[in-house]
């Protein structure tokens, strides 16, 4: 009988070698996967072990803390009263619930104090408790809740950097929420439901035709080409015929053959789509990448929480090149078309020509700093790209100084300062006068300290100049204090 | 070196072990080194001295690691449960002197001659039998009759009738092998037992099913019948008796997934642990396979350090359901990793080797047959259970050997033990 004893134990050792196959795959071969798996709280209930560090606004009010929980001897987030106007941009951490969002998502790691494997053994070692870094915004809080009251609970957003160094100052995006409410997850999905869609932020996720503030674009790639100067003239007769389609001015008002810069301030569609034209498409799709359309813009704010701005099939919600022959680029030099464009986006637009045509990488985020106030990470400014010369940008800069003192955005200017801006109309429904009012600009003229871009969904018979140029206005003046 | 002298020096590598096992526990738990894990360590040598002593006097020839390899799963074991809840460890660390006092029992009792059994089996067949009918009585568990209630006692019959059941077949089939063989006619190219004696066959096979349908329990189920066709399979040497019965078992165990929900419920959570419906099912979804799994993955190759695994947050509902028992393996990968994982499988290989061998240097038929069933049996709950954990076959609810915690489990291995070290102490006597 020993013969098939022996065979048994080597059917034993099959059977317990499977069992250590199948160990290797679940702890090793196979363990990230079940690590990210959704279901998996594990990582989580981790980092909740760990205090995570607060969020601060620029003058050092506190916009997040953690609490423990004496029960389960896991950190729980709270938000003070004042985190509820930073609602999106903060966004909010209930890793065990509805999940992460906004800036704490974005800086998970340096909240949680994730550190490399070697440093977190070295620790282990040395018996060091670890504790998340605290994240100082750029925030400003009073500018914020300016920017809310005169959004005055319309559907809207706007967004001020700062032109050299790329700061955000104000994101704001309404409707909103009290972050602290999420807590419960049946707020949560009652939010998620409602038709205002308070949890989107407007100001990064939502694709707005830009009217005519995209013109700026326009003239910008126009005026950095070489082929046209502010003096250049171009008839403005209307209609004319783009892409087989009639276009008409603003109330088909006629222009003779005027300069750029005039027709600029008039905000007159024939000669820029004509303008756009002649820049070509290619050139058009070069300019609007380096201003930052086609990808997600560079912010440290969560991948799934960004749009990337551009000319936008809805029907296979991607984008198309701005160089693609489907597309009618007369009417993307004028903001028409299929174009989609974030707040955010047009604030950078703004702020580029402001920074003398550099665009900065924008940072929600000043720096982070250890729990004894030591700075661990600080964010320095950094350029993303130059997108036009520095002479085209101060052509450009002069233009859009017209446009308030004497165009369509006057409703903007401030008192002793010189403000440069571009207003933008978009008419989404025409017979019922549905506009999509915009103001983006910046001040001062000379030496730039804010960028703006203002936006408000839905507007009946809104005009920029009229809707959104004294929001702007208002909230520069607090920014400029 | 004497065999007993071998197994002495081999036991100190166990208590060692467990002295720093505690010793972990201890700087995890509360930063500091208490002299308690050395009065563990000091208890624990001495319950198995005490052991020792008890075999160099009545078995002196018997193998000498097998005792030693079961003290390291001990000791192991009472590190984990220590780990989890010091309470469990302390009742665990009673339940091993009562298994101890039932080793020494039964070794007392049949050390003469083991082969006494072989008079009683028809009764300890029939109390295996009704032992496994007990929980019958109470409510199911999880969807199956595993546990019965005595008390503040929980006992679950199916760890002591694996061991009558192993014991009639052993006895069962000495007599009747020489006749299943040479009856044997071959018919469509598989050879049948004969007629007359397919009968007792066919009995053992209904009776493994009635289990199967009483306890409605796969796992405990494959562990009996898979015990009863390793012995046919070393009795008769055909192998074509194995797939027949492989064969019947299947078509039971297909109609009995058929009409029991909790048992498709089983199959559907091993085949799908993350689909969420399964997942948030109150009883007898996937939450606890999943969680197996994911414990497992966050313990890596080198495991995340003793007390380090997420068991339990507060008073809530724990993460990992049944950590002491049907999880513990799960636990032990997490954080000792996959090192220490494969680590305790070598460890029960090393038990089934040295079974084996017992069973291949036995001389009579009864022997042989009664140490590879017990051997097979316990690979078998082994496979069952860890098999179960790692998604290997569909998770059930049997305990880890030695390791997981509860009495009715240690004592009945402990008592499948002394059976295998006296077939062993008579087995080298007369081969030396």
């Amino acid at each position: 009988m020993n013969a098939p004893i022996l065979k048994l134990f080597g059917l034993v050792l099959v059977l317990f070698a499977a069992l250590a196959g199948m160990t290797s795959y679940n702890s090793v071969i196979n363990a990230e996967e079940y690590r990210d798996n959704d279901l998996n709280k594990r990582p989580q209930i981790e980092q909740a072990q760990v205090k995570r560090g607060v969020i601060r606004a620029r003058d050092g009010s506190l916009l997040a803390r953690s609490v423990k929980d004496p029960e389960d001897g896991l950190y729980e987030r709270r938000y003070p009263p004042q985190a509820r106007r930073f609602s999106h941009v903060l966004g909010y951490d209930y890793a065990l619930g509805i999940g992460r969002a906004g800036l704490e998502r974005a800086r998970n790691d340096a909240l949680t104090g994730e550190e490399d494997e070697i440093t977190s053994i070295v620790d282990d070692l040395r018996g060091e408790r670890k504790v998340g870094d605290n994240v100082i915004t750029n925030l400003d809080p009073r500018a914020q809740q300016v920017a809310l009251n005169a959004l005055g609970g319309r559907r809207g957003s706007v967004v001020a950097i700062e032109p050299a160094t790329g700061k955000v100052r104000v994101m704001a995006s309404t409707p909103g929420f009290d972050p602290g409410a999420l807590r419960r997850p049946a707020v949560y999905s009652r939010l998620s439901r409602q038709a205002n869609s308070p949890l989107f932020n407007r100001a990064t996720q939502a694709g707005y035709a830009p009217g005519s503030t995209m013109k700026v674009v326009t003239a910008a790639a126009a005026l950095d080409s070489g082929k046209f100067t502010p003096q250049s003239t171009v008839s403005g007769r209307s209609p004319i015929i783009v892409s087989g389609v009639p276009l008409k001015n603003f109330s088909n008002r006629q222009f003779g053959a005027i300069p750029l810069t005039t027709a600029l301030t008039n905000s007159v569609n024939t000669v820029w789509a004509q303008v756009a034209q002649t820049v070509g498409r290619k050139r058009m799709q070069d300019y609007m990448e380096r201003f930052g359309f086609d990808s997600d813009l560079p912010l440290d704010y969560p991948d799934n929480q960004m749009f990337a701005s551009g000319v936008f099939d809805l029907k296979r919600e991607q984008l198309i090149p701005t160089g693609s022959r489907r597309v009618d680029i007369g009417r993307v030099g004028i903001g028409q078309e299929r174009l989609r464009v974030t707040p955010l986006q047009m604030a950078t637009v703004a702020a580029t020509v402001a920074n003398g045509g550099v665009r900065m990488r924008p940072s929600i985020t000043n720096r982070i700093v250890d729990e004894d106030g030591r700075t661990v990470e600080s964010i320095k400014p950094q350029p993303a790209q130059r997108v036009m010369s520095a002479q085209s940008a101060g052509q450009l800069t002069q233009m859009m100084s017209d446009v308030v003192r004497e165009g369509t955005g006057t409703a903007a200017a401030l008192d002793g300062i010189e403000v440069a801006g571009k207003t933008g109309t978009a008419e989404l429904n025409i017979p019922r006068s549905i506009n999509q009012p915009w103001f983006i600009g910046f001040a001062p003229r000379s030496q730039p300290k804010v960028a703006i871009a203002v936006t408000l969904e839905n507007v009946i018979g809104g005009q920029g100049g009229v809707v959104a140029a004294p929001i702007a206005k208002q909230v520069m003046h607090e920014l400029l204090r | 070196m004497s065999a007993r002298n071998r197994e002495l020096f081999a036991l100190i590598p166990a208590t060692l072990l467990l002295t720093a096992g505690f010793a972990a526990v201890f700087i995890q738990r509360d930063n500091l080194l208490s002299d308690v894990s050395l009065t563990y360590g000091a208890i624990f040598l001495a319950l198995c001295l005490a052991a020792h002593l008890v075999l160099r006097m009545t078995l002196p020839d018997a193998d000498p690691y097998l005792f030693p390899l079961v003290a390291v799963l001990a000791c192991f074991g009472l590190v984990m449960l220590y780990r989890l809840d010091d309470e469990l460890a302390r009742e665990q660390a009673q339940w091993f002197v009562v298994g101890l006092i039932f080793f020494t029992a039964t070794i007392v009792a049949l050390r003469r001659d083991h082969r006494v059994l072989e008079r009683y089996r028809y009764v300890i067949a029939l109390s295996g039998i009704l032992l496994l009918l007990l929980p019958r009585l109470g409510s199911p568990r999880n969807g199956a009759y595993l546990s019965f209630e005595m008390g503040p006692i929980s006992f679950q019959p199916a760890e002591m009738a694996k061991i009558a059941i192993v014991i009639f077949l052993a006895s069962y089939l000495r007599d009747t092998r020489q006749v299943l063989v040479i009856g044997a006619r071959r018919f469509a190219g598989i050879t049948f037992p004969p007629l007359k004696h397919l009968g007792p066959l066919l009995a053992v096979w209904g009776t493994a099913m009635a289990l199967l349908f009483v306890i409605q329990d796969l796992g405990s189920s494959i562990m009996f019948f898979g015990g009863f066709l390793a012995l046919i399979y070393v009795a008769t040497n055909r192998i074509s008796f194995v797939l027949i019965g492989l064969g019947l078992f299947a078509l039971g165990a297909r109609v009995l997934y058929a009409i029991r929900p909790t048992i498709e419920s089983r199959v559907d959570a091993w085949l799908h642990p993350f689909d969420p419906d399964l997942y948030e099912l109150e009883s007898g979804g996937s939450y606890q396979l999943a969680q197996s799994l994911f414990s497992q993955a966050d313990g890596g190759f080198f495991g995340q350090g003793f007390g380090q695994a997420i068991i339990q947050l507060g008073n809530q509902a724990p993460i990992l359901p049944a950590a002491h028992t049907d999880l513990i393996y799960a636990v032990i990968a997490d954080e000792l990793g996959l090192l220490g994982a494969v680590a305790v499988l070598l460890v029960y290989l090393l038990i089934v080797e040295r079974g084996f061998k017992t069973a291949m240097l036995a001389t009579d038929s009864f022997s042989k047959l009664l140490a590879t069933g017990l051997t097979a049996v316990l690979a078998l709950q082994v496979f069952v259970i860890v098999g179960g954990v790692t998604k290997l076959i569909p998770l059930t609810g049997v305990t880890l050997p030695f390791i997981s915690y509860g009495g009715s489990s240690i004592v009945a291995n402990f008592i499948l033990l002394a059976l295998l070290l006296l077939v062993s102490d008579r087995a080298r006597r007369e081969a030396a």
